[in-house]
């Protein structure tokens, strides 16, 4: 059995939403700007809280970061708000130019990222935005695993002074991190402890690796599964520990490979300590309309593939 | 400030811009000396800058909290931003023969990425100045600051998209606290904006998405300076203000003016004497 439990399953932008609620309540500077999709980003309590700190700006996103960045000269803690494709593609050079290189303290959080909004396709799933913006220069990138720690990092990067990404999704998935625990940008979770493999995860994928963990200690392999919700900065300290002791690893994303945290992952090691390195997560292709299990399963994104790359990881230390 | 005085002055902007790009032997003269005119009647006349309680100098603060602010989204004119900030005291006068160079403040386009006094946003890629300019003047508000957002842009500029979408934003979100300019040169890179891609009339445009809209001619320094009292005065009443600013690319001298020959082309150093012997050194140069 695993040492770790759930009791309910919520979606981690209800998460983004309450740490929303939270601010609206406690910090008079976070203001949140939304392109016509209120419900989706569970902005509703923040808006009730407090009308004056929300700008709803229409379907017209390029416009919305630069508003954001403009509010932040002004002293605000924008939370600029969308799906991630449209808060991150389509506006890279407004994020660019007006935020990253403009060093302003933007929050870019984005819901509907990776396969898992489902039934709207490929156009609506975007599996690079990872990659992209930890491309640009100072960008923090967060991708959190579950509702609590949503919530947690939501309010973290109200209280960090700089341009963030901040990703999360539509599916309702576990909720197994501690309500009260802290989140600290840029520090790994260590959530099982292993010798055989380090199974390296992010986002909707770190609950897929406990999962996998199961199921290769029930077949002899300890495995370590360590949550890296922030990309960027890299926690490499936490990588570096965990690889030395299992000499093998893999990464697990709900996101391209290429461009993603495993290849972050494999930047590091490769000029520090490498290791056999498999990888989970999509490679190069888009996503498709279906159930965001069903895609899941189609696309490898789960315990499954998780505990067949680590057999493989392992057989070739 | 005197009319006189703001004329003196944009004729010394003008020879600093004529220098700077001569000095790299790049950068973008036409538009920068086409836009002189207006800058100096801002900084040195309309806006109402933070200033040194002991010394009356410009203290910048990135937050321009109290103070009118200034933004330039045609980022490529940044010529004629670095010397009227240079001139007015942000920054020495002479880190202007800095411009494009290696390991300068004076990027070819603006941003405080260098931390140079007077800049708060980067522009160059086009279309994002009037957004940004909207955000502040909304952080104004909730700051219950009443001073003014000035935002210049280019007339080419306009076949962003996103100059529409945050043309249809503002007035929604009432930022009436605004001052938006288009300089109407008639002009962008490849031609012609009547060939390129039209505007056809702006005013109608504008006046179409819920801005007040007001002409002037740009180089006439007294007709700026009532304009600018006159567009304050319609400030608060839920409109942003839209001025349509004709100016000439090139304007000060004869032979830049006229076409678009000069948008991104420096002189060389006859090209520079003849340039310069048109304008008067009034305050000296860096």
């Amino acid at each position: 059995m695993s040492i770790y439990t759930y009791e309910t399953k919520k979606d981690t932008r209800s998460g983004f939403g309450a740490g929303m609620e939270f601010l609206s309540l406690t910090n008079p500077k976070v203001v949140a700007l939304c392109a016509d999709l209120i419900g989706s980003l569970k902005l509703e309590p923040f808006i009730k809280n407090c009308p004056e700190r929300f700008f709803q700006t229409g379907i017209a996103e390029a416009n919305m970061i630069g508003i954001a960045a403009g509010l932040s000269i002004g002293g605000y803690i924008p939370f600029a708000t969308t799906f991630a494709n449209f808060g991150t593609g389509r506006v890279y050079d407004q994020i660019r130019q007006s935020v990253a290189y403009s060093g302003k303290n933007v929050k870019i959080a984005c819901s509907h990222a990776g396969l898992t909004l489902g039934e709207d396709g490929a156009t609506h799933q975007i599996l690079e935005d990872i990659g992209l913006m930890k491309m640009l220069p100072g960008m923090v990138v967060i991708n959190p695993c579950d509702y609590n720690q949503t919530k947690a990092a939501t309010i973290a990067v109200a209280n960090y002074n700089g341009p963030v990404y901040l990703r999360f999704g539509r599916p309702v998935v576990p909720v197994f991190t501690p309500e009260d625990q802290e989140f600290v940008i840029g520090k790994a979770i260590k959530l099982i402890e292993g010798s055989d493999v380090s199974i390296f995860a992010t986002g909707h994928l770190v609950w897929e690796s406990i999962l996998a963990a199961d199921i290769l200690k029930e077949n002899g392999v300890h495995a370590e599964v360590i949550n890296i919700h922030t990309i960027k900065p890299l926690d490499t300290q936490a990588i570096l520990d965990s690889v030395k002791k299992t000499k093998c690893l893999v990464s697990a994303e709900e996101h391209q490979i290429n461009g993603g945290l495993g290849d972050s992952i494999a930047q590091y090691l490769a000029t520090s300590m490498p290791f056999p390195q498999e990888f989970v997560g999509v490679n190069d292709s888009f996503g498709e309309s279906g159930k965001p299990a069903d895609l899941m399963d189609k696309y490898g994104l789960n315990a499954a593939s998780i505990v067949e790359k680590a057999l493989k990881a392992i057989s070739r230390k | 400030m005197q009319t006189q005085e703001l004329i003196s002055i944009a004729s010394q902007v003008r020879r600093d811009i004529l220098r700077m790009v001569h000095g790299c032997q790049s950068g973008h003269p036409g538009g920068s000396l086409g836009c002189t005119d207006l800058l100096v009647s801002l900084y040195f006349d309309a806006m109402n800058l933070k200033l040194n309680a002991t010394n009356d100098q410009v203290v910048f603060n990135m937050s321009g909290l109290n103070e009118d602010v200034f933004f330039l989204s045609n980022g490529h004119i940044s010529p004629v931003l670095y010397s009227v900030l240079a001139r007015r005291g942000y920054f020495p006068i002479n880190e202007l023969s800095t411009f494009r160079k290696i390991n300068s403040r004076l990027q070819g386009h603006p941003t405080p990425h260098e931390h140079l006094e007077g800049i708060r946003i980067a522009s160059g890629s086009l279309g994002q100045g009037l957004s940004v300019a909207i955000g502040v003047a909304q952080a104004k508000k909730l700051n219950d600051d009443s001073s003014i957002v000035y935002c210049l842009m280019g007339d080419g500029e306009q076949n962003e998209g996103q100059v529409w979408e945050a043309a249809m934003y503002a007035p929604h979100h009432k930022a009436d606290n605004l001052i938006a300019f288009i300089d109407v040169n008639g002009q962008q890179i490849d031609g012609p904006t009547e060939k390129i891609m039209n505007n056809r009339d702006l005013q109608l445009k504008y006046e179409a998405f819920g801005w007040k809209v007001l002409h002037v001619d740009g180089h006439d320094m007294a007709g700026l300076q009532s304009c600018l009292a006159n567009a304050k005065q319609m400030l608060g009443n839920d409109i942003p203000v839209m001025i349509l600013m004709k100016t000439e690319m090139g304007a000060g001298v004869d032979f830049m003016m006229g076409s678009h020959k000069w948008h991104g082309v420096a002189p060389n150093d006859q090209q520079l004497e003849e340039a310069l012997s048109q304008l008067s050194e009034t305050l000296g140069d860096y």
